[in-house]
């Protein structure tokens, strides 16, 4: 059973075939939804930001440290790490959802958790989709930051594992846009979330997967204004988080008042 | 005096090129040893060897043991933080506590004219002023040793005079400087010794009153007639 508001919006956008006003109707169905506080709708805003917002915790946590490291270590096959991480950039959404999906269910590796067709099963697959894009833009980040001042650190005494915090911490503000890139990653795709969460009605159901339901349905305006919104939620997050860099980068940001204990003095450091 | 740090028939290469070519060096302690030769003869990679930075392809590099160096390079990379920040990191990394590195930052930047300037952000100072927190940064470290890698080449004239003041003072305290410049009357008036390179070849090594009076190998005689003219 649809809300009323949503049927509203829902019933306005039927009807209406003709392509030139698609888009007007689009709009006007956009701004219906958003206006009318529809608590189906919202519920569905609220879980493909909760679900996007999860996965890029996880996938930035893990990827800024990997990137980091990534980005001053020097080993044997490091070239041969870096070209299918960046291969793992172009990972289709949908082949991201089936190794997921098969991961999940339930003769899978992790069928035990029970996680299919659930919240946690989206955010996983949207976490493995977006750990490339964020550990591949971060080792760039801090690569080139390594070649073009790290060797002051390692005069200073920093060891690699220590020259990547400081540039990740130095590069913060830099890799803001890195979050940026990883939401936008997350909450724009379709593909993983639908074969691992089902899209399921107040339960698995987010934005692009209404999208996708929408279009097969034929109610292109829906589906447009949905896109809108969507566009919106977006749009907004980046104005928050640019102000958010405007502002911090007016402050003189000192390092916080106690860093853990020193590291010791490697011994036979390069540097006495 | 003694030997703090020493090069034995050192070779540095980069790929194919040859950074420095079978050098044999030795530095006092006390001593202030200029490098000059022009760009690309190899003075940054002697300090970088020296400093630990590079590694030889051929030759030892000896460095006496306890003698704690620091080095303060062409262009220094301050973090996006406070000067105060800046220096105490430094310290920090080798081993201070954090509470104490702040201290002992606020006194290094004391130290060169900048104790106001703590709490500014460090990239927003001038390029001299930037130059002097390296300059805590490195004194702050206590080192017997201070390498510079063209420490003033990029500073505007007041700027200059400031950290050739400070160079001077550190080295009156009894820390061995070794730096490369291209300011021939910066050499002078701040070294004792004279090492010139071309082509990562060490070419003269002379006390400074002799590399500037005394005859010289054909090569340094006319790269300092066209540093003079």
């Amino acid at each position: 059973m649809r809300h009323p508001a949503f049927s509203d919006a829902l019933r306005y956008s039927r009807g209406k075939t003709h392509a030139m006003n698609t888009f007007s109707d689009s709009a006007v169905t956009a701004f219906s939804l958003i206006t009318s506080l529809d608590p189906r709708f919202a519920a569905i805003v609220g879980r493909s930001l909760a679900v996007s917002a999860a996965a890029c915790v996880i996938a930035c946590g893990a990827g800024l440290l990997l990137g980091a490291w990534l980005g001053v270590a020097r080993f044997r096959g490091r070239g041969a790490v870096l070209a299918l991480l960046n291969t793992a950039l172009a990972l289709p959404s949908v082949v991201v959802g089936l190794v997921v999906y098969l991961l999940l269910s339930r003769s899978g590796p992790l069928g035990f958790l029970g996680w299919l067709f659930s919240f946690q099963a989206m955010v996983l697959a949207q976490s493995v989709l977006v750990l490339p894009v964020v550990t591949a833009l971060v080792r760039q980040t801090i690569d080139d930051a390594d070649r073009s001042h790290g060797e002051q650190f390692r005069s200073l005494g920093a060891n690699a594992f220590l020259r990547s915090l400081i540039l990740l911490w130095d590069e913060r503000y830099a890799l803001l846009t890195v979050l940026i890139a990883a939401f936008g990653r997350a909450i724009s795709e379709v593909g993983a979330v639908m074969i691992v969460g089902g899209n399921i009605e107040g339960f698995t159901r987010v934005m692009t997967t209404s999208i996708a339901l929408e279009t097969s349905k034929g109610d292109l305006p829906l589906a447009l204004a949905l896109g809108i919104v969507l566009l919106g939620v977006v749009l907004l997050l980046n104005l928050l988080i640019a102000l958010l860099r405007r502002w911090r980068e007016r402050l003189d940001d000192p390092l916080p008042d106690v860093l853990p204990v020193p590291p010791a003095r490697a011994a036979g450091s390069a540097v006495p | 005096m003694t030997s703090l740090l020493s090069l034995d028939a050192v070779s540095v290469r980069y790929g194919r090129l040859r950074a420095l070519d079978d050098c044999t060096l030795s530095v006092a302690s006390g001593e202030r040893l200029a490098l000059v030769g022009s760009n690309g003869s190899g003075k940054s990679t002697l300090l970088r060897t020296l400093h630990g930075l590079v590694e030889p392809a051929a030759g030892t590099v000896r460095l006496d043991a306890g003698a704690r160096q620091a080095m303060l390079f062409q262009r220094p990379y301050m973090l996006r933080a406070s000067a105060l920040n800046n220096v105490a990191l430094g310290l920090w990394l080798k081993g201070t506590p954090w509470r104490t590195a702040k201290v002992d930052a606020l006194r290094a930047l004391e130290r060169v004219g900048l104790a106001r300037q703590a709490g500014r952000n460090a990239k927003a100072l001038s390029s001299g002023q930037q130059q002097r927190v390296a300059l805590a940064r490195a004194w702050a470290l206590r080192p017997q040793v201070l390498l510079l890698d063209e420490p003033t080449s990029s500073l505007d004239p007041a700027a200059k005079r400031d950290v050739e003041q400070l160079m001077a003072e550190f080295a009156g305290a009894g820390m061995t400087l070794v730096f490369s410049s291209h300011n021939l009357g910066q050499v002078k008036r701040l070294a004792s010794r004279v090492v010139y390179l071309e082509q990562g070849r060490l070419i003269a090594d002379l006390p400074v009153g002799a590399f500037f009076g005394g005859p010289l190998p054909a090569a340094a005689a006319s790269f300092l007639k066209g540093e003079l003219v």
